[in-house]
């Protein structure tokens, strides 16, 4: 087995992110990368063309290349979108200290309505994020809402929002969907993030270790209910969520409490 | 009509006008379409310029349900209408459903500025 494969994600995990829309993983990146990285994002990294392969993209000893190959990283990448993935887009986002204005709550691209697929987008921090430096604001569970980018820029605080505070090193991934945006800057100091939008070239389907499908944790996460999901449309999502499990399983068959079995439930049996 | 005194506008803000008095507008965003249901999101607008609100700056909802706000001064200003789903639509999610308006009138002058 390979080192990426070695840290391939687990199904709890993967049930985790399509609950959650994203996957955390704190201090994953090594101290010495961390400070490399603030010299090369204050440097600037140039645009790659949208759908560049990763290594067109990252030349080999590159610090992106290095930053994808991170053990954690890559396997978690090779679990969500697979082998092989393009390069979207890279950009180095920079809170400046008392900047005095937040990001408006967005999805990224435009609305996006596949059900059998997703891009990823990691987000890398490479210093340690304070509630005061404005650390990247997240909306779990939002990724399967069908709105277009700044459009939601209405919201400002939901219940059970995420206001990102880490260590240095700290890597997340968010489902293209998902509502994010950064937070006002508040401190004296500046803020870096590093996102990489993936694009997969394989299907998304069972890339992760699937040897805990049967876990009963599998289920807990995906029933997991967001304390700002209004009460009939958060029955919707689990829904929705049921539906896209089965896409990345190919388990037509799998449900919680019942939800897509007893509405599409069309029984074909004549009685005598 | 009542001019704004010497007090300092932040730069952000607008210009005063002639009246002294702003409106401060609360949207929230409540978990049924009962106006007493709990609040699950909210945003607040500060038309005095005292106040920056913005997006992620607190965890915590100024109320606990609509009608909490009701009970503190606030004016309802609009409901969101129950629209049914569009037929094949019946199972799409996409923008908060149950958004409340609310208004205080604050008076410039008013001491505590």
């Amino acid at each position: 087995m390979t080192t990426t494969g070695e840290h391939l994600l687990s199904s709890v995990q993967m049930a985790h992110f399509v609950a959650h829309g994203s996957l955390r993983m704190d201090a994953v990146v090594p101290a010495e990368m961390n400070a490399e990285a603030m010299e090369v994002f204050a440097a600037g990294i140039p645009p790659v063309p949208y759908g560049t392969p990763v290594p067109e993209a990252y030349p080999e000893g590159s610090f992106m290349r290095r930053l994808v190959e991170v053990p954690e990283v890559a396997g978690a990448l090779r679990s969500l979108v697979g082998l092989g993935p393009h390069i979207d887009h890279h950009f180095v986002h920079v809170r400046e200290p008392y900047e005095g204005a937040a990001q408006p709550l967005h999805g990224d691209a435009i609305i996006d309505v596949r059900t059998d697929a997703f891009d990823v987008q990691l987000m890398y921090y490479p210093q340690e994020v304070t509630l005061e430096m404005g650390g990247t604001l997240s909306v779990p569970g939002s990724h399967l809402r069908r709105t277009n980018e700044s459009d939601t820029g209405r919201y400002q605080n939901l219940r059970g929002q995420s206001r990102l505070v880490c260590p240095a090193g700290t890597v997340v991934f968010l489902h293209h969907g998902l509502w994010h945006g950064g937070r006002r800057n508040d401190s004296g100091t500046r803020r870096y993030m590093f996102k990489i939008r993936f694009n997969p070239t394989v299907r998304q389907r069972r890339l992760w270790d699937t040897s805990d499908l049967s876990d009963p944790r599998v289920a807990d996460e995906l029933n997991t209910v967001f304390p700002w999901y209004e009460h009939a449309t958060g029955r919707l999502e689990l829904y929705n969520r049921v539906l896209l499990w089965r896409a990345l399983t190919g388990d037509e068959g799998f449900d919680l409490d019942h939800w897509v079995t007893r509405v599409s439930n069309r029984p074909q049996e004549v009685p005598a | 009509m009542t001019t704004i005194n010497a007090t300092p506008t932040p730069a952000s803000a607008p210009a005063p006008t002639a009246s002294a008095v702003r409106q401060q507008v609360l949207v929230l965003y409540l978990g049924t379409s009962a106006l007493d249901s709990p609040v699950v999101g909210w945003s607040l607008y500060d038309g005095t310029g005292r106040t920056s609100p913005t997006t992620g700056d607190s965890d915590e909802p100024p109320y606990e349900t609509g009608l909490a706000a009701l009970c503190d001064g606030w004016r309802l200003i609009q409901a969101a209408q129950l629209i049914p789903p569009y037929p094949g639509h019946e199972y799409d999610v996409s923008f908060l459903k149950h958004e409340f308006f609310f208004e205080k009138l604050v008076d410039l002058d008013d001491a505590g500025r």
